[in-house]
């Protein structure tokens, strides 16, 4: 089985590339900053919600830059990741009429290139937290763990949007409202000490914050999370990657009628 | 005998339309609620049934809507059979409608490389023939152009370039044989007659007769589904079918199929009578009004290259 996949993988690897180098020159083609826009961008967020949350609101945590950033980095990737993801299958229509390709390869490659994207980013992020003062340390290395988990969860929430995008049309615009939505609920620019311990243990409902929850415990708390936060996560890719997979397998065939 | 490339047992393939395409949450709960939402399934392909072997090149004939690309779609994979058994031996490449499947933000290399990967070829297979693909397109000036910048004859050449390369065990040509200009089109069908040439097993799709009777040495005639039949004898099944289009008269079994080709005959044999019998006439007027040498030579040199076989008709009325 697992032989099987290999060799699978092996004999589309280099289309696998050439659609990779094709997302990242369709990103990049049309502005004249090129790669430097995917560090500029997610910036001039935390610029704009810096200057909103610490001027006009008042909120001075400790740490409140690193506090913004962990959350702009994190939600950032999984937008990118999902809403790239969601049209793979939609804008490649015309390929999947024609030729016989596994089509989980179209998302893929959008998902390799928000991952890029993320790496960049990422190292902007730590070169802030210098300055924010951060203590580096050993425990950094543990940033791997919610960075491959979501990671899977975008490739698992991508296939089920790219699956409802191919049925309905208008699936687009839903989740721009949905992603709204999240960027309020995932507690990125307020704190949550001042609810009631009920109400936080609600806000793990949502995937997304627990990877952000689980940034900021590392980075600026300086902990690692315990066992069973690590259990909760690893249910988060699993279930996502398992839905994903099962509507892929299952309407495998039946998306050429919708195309 | 060896085994069949391809065989297609009992094959019957469903098609679904309606209201799946272009419909949103909005419109899906809506048509649901009141009942409005309406899925056509029906049998695109109905109990096919042919067998090809190595070196032999298919032809399916059939009206519109009659399932010949629902068909192609199954024999590459696209589409599953509802029904039989379809056993494909070895890769396939289907030469893609030409210019669509190109991204507009690539340069001409990256598109040619980008396709060269979908029709499943290596890297290093692409890397050697880069050049040849470009030379033969014409296109080595335009390599770093970015594909929004090609005219679309430039596009359809590429797209014809990296398509002549197709060497795989298996190609399907859905209406696609050549393309571009006078000169062009010379080239292309050039080369397209020499991978033929060289014992290629395919299955070809075309509207047009001529080719078929040309390049095939099997063929599927499909009506709205159900085959009418499957056969090597290409020209007399070519023959039924053209008198098929022709009068619009579906034979129901052999002996109509039979009838359709002997009224083909008589209706060609006809029709070449009339018109060597307009010529002569034309023919003859000429001689009786030409007053001038000129103009009779004129005349009989036209009728020398047009129709030699009417001019013997022409002597023998005189």
């Amino acid at each position: 089985m697992i032989e099987k996949w290999i060799k699978r993988f092996y004999q589309y690897e280099f289309l696998f590339s050439e659609l990779v180098k094709r997302d990242f020159k369709q990103k990049y083609k049309r502005t004249s900053l090129g790669m430097l826009w995917s560090v500029l961008s997610p910036l001039l967020t935390l610029f704009v919600m810096k200057i909103v949350f610490t001027q006009f609101f008042g909120r001075n945590a400790p740490h409140y830059t690193t506090y913004l950033f962990s959350g702009t980095l994190v939600l950032g990737y999984y937008k990118e990741a999902t809403k790239n993801g969601m049209n793979s299958l939609i804008s490649n229509r015309k390929i999947i009429e024609k030729i016989n390709l596994p089509k989980y390869l179209f998302l893929l490659s959008k998902n390799v290139s928000a991952f890029v994207n993320f790496m960049i980013t990422m190292v902007v992020y730590f070169f802030f937290c210098l300055i924010d003062g951060i203590q580096f340390g050993p425990r950094m290395i543990m940033l791997l763990y919610p960075i491959i988990i979501l990671t899977v969860i975008n490739i698992g929430v991508g296939m089920i949007l790219s699956a409802l995008c191919v049925f309905f049309k208008d699936t687009k615009y839903l989740y721009d409202i949905f992603l709204t939505l999240l960027t309020y609920v995932s507690a990125i620019f307020y704190t949550l000490d001042k609810y009631p311990a009920k109400i936080q243990r609600l806000f793990l409902l949502n995937p997304v914050y627990v990877m952000i929850k689980y940034f900021r415990t590392i980075v600026i708390d300086q902990k690692i999370p315990s066992l069973e936060y690590h259990g909760l996560m690893l249910l988060y890719a699993v279930v996502f990657i398992t839905i994903g997979s099962i509507i892929y397998k299952k309407y495998n065939k039946e998306f050429i009628y919708y195309l | 005998m060896s085994k069949p490339v391809i065989s297609c047992d009992d094959v019957s393939i469903i098609y679904k339309s309606g209201d799946l395409k272009g419909i949103g949450f909005k419109d899906y709960v809506l048509r649901r609620l009141t009942g409005r939402y309406k899925v056509n399934e029906f049998w695109a392909d109905k109990h096919i049934n042919f067998e090809i072997y190595k070196g032999d090149m298919l032809g399916i004939v059939g009206t519109n809507g009659a399932g010949k690309s629902t068909l192609l779609k199954a024999v590459s994979g696209i589409l599953r059979p509802a029904e039989g058994t379809l056993k494909v031996k070895g890769s396939i490449a289907a030469l893609l409608e030409l210019s669509s499947g190109f991204d507009g933000d690539l340069t001409v290399r990256e598109n040619t490389y980008l396709r060269g990967a979908m029709l499943g070829y290596t890297r290093a297979f692409m890397d050697e023939k880069y050049d040849e693909i470009i030379d033969f397109a014409g296109l080595g000036k335009f390599q770093d152009y970015t594909f929004n910048q090609l005219s679309s004859g430039m596009k359809s050449r590429l797209a014809f370039s990296i398509a002549c390369l197709v060497r795989p065990e298996i190609l399907i040509l859905d209406e696609v044989l050549s393309v571009g200009d006078g000169s062009f089109k010379k080239k292309s069908s050039k080369k397209m007659r020499e991978i033929l040439d060289e014992g290629i097993t395919g299955v070809l799709v075309s509207h047009s007769i001529t080719q078929v009777r040309e390049l095939c040495n099997k063929i599927l005639w499909i009506d709205h589904g159900n085959q009418i039949t499957f056969s090597d004898d290409v020209t007399y099944i070519c023959n039924a079918y053209e008198e098929f289009l022709a009068t619009g008269k579906l034979p129901k079994n052999e002996e109509d199929i039979k009838k359709l080709d002997d009224a083909f005959r008589v209706r060609k044999a006809n029709s070449m009578r009339e018109e060597m019998k307009a010529e002569t006439e034309r023919f003859l007027k000429i001689l009786q009004e030409g007053e001038t040498e000129p103009a009779v030579e004129a005349a009989l040199a036209i009728l020398r290259q047009n129709r030699p076989e009417a001019l013997k008709a022409g002597y023998r009325n005189l």
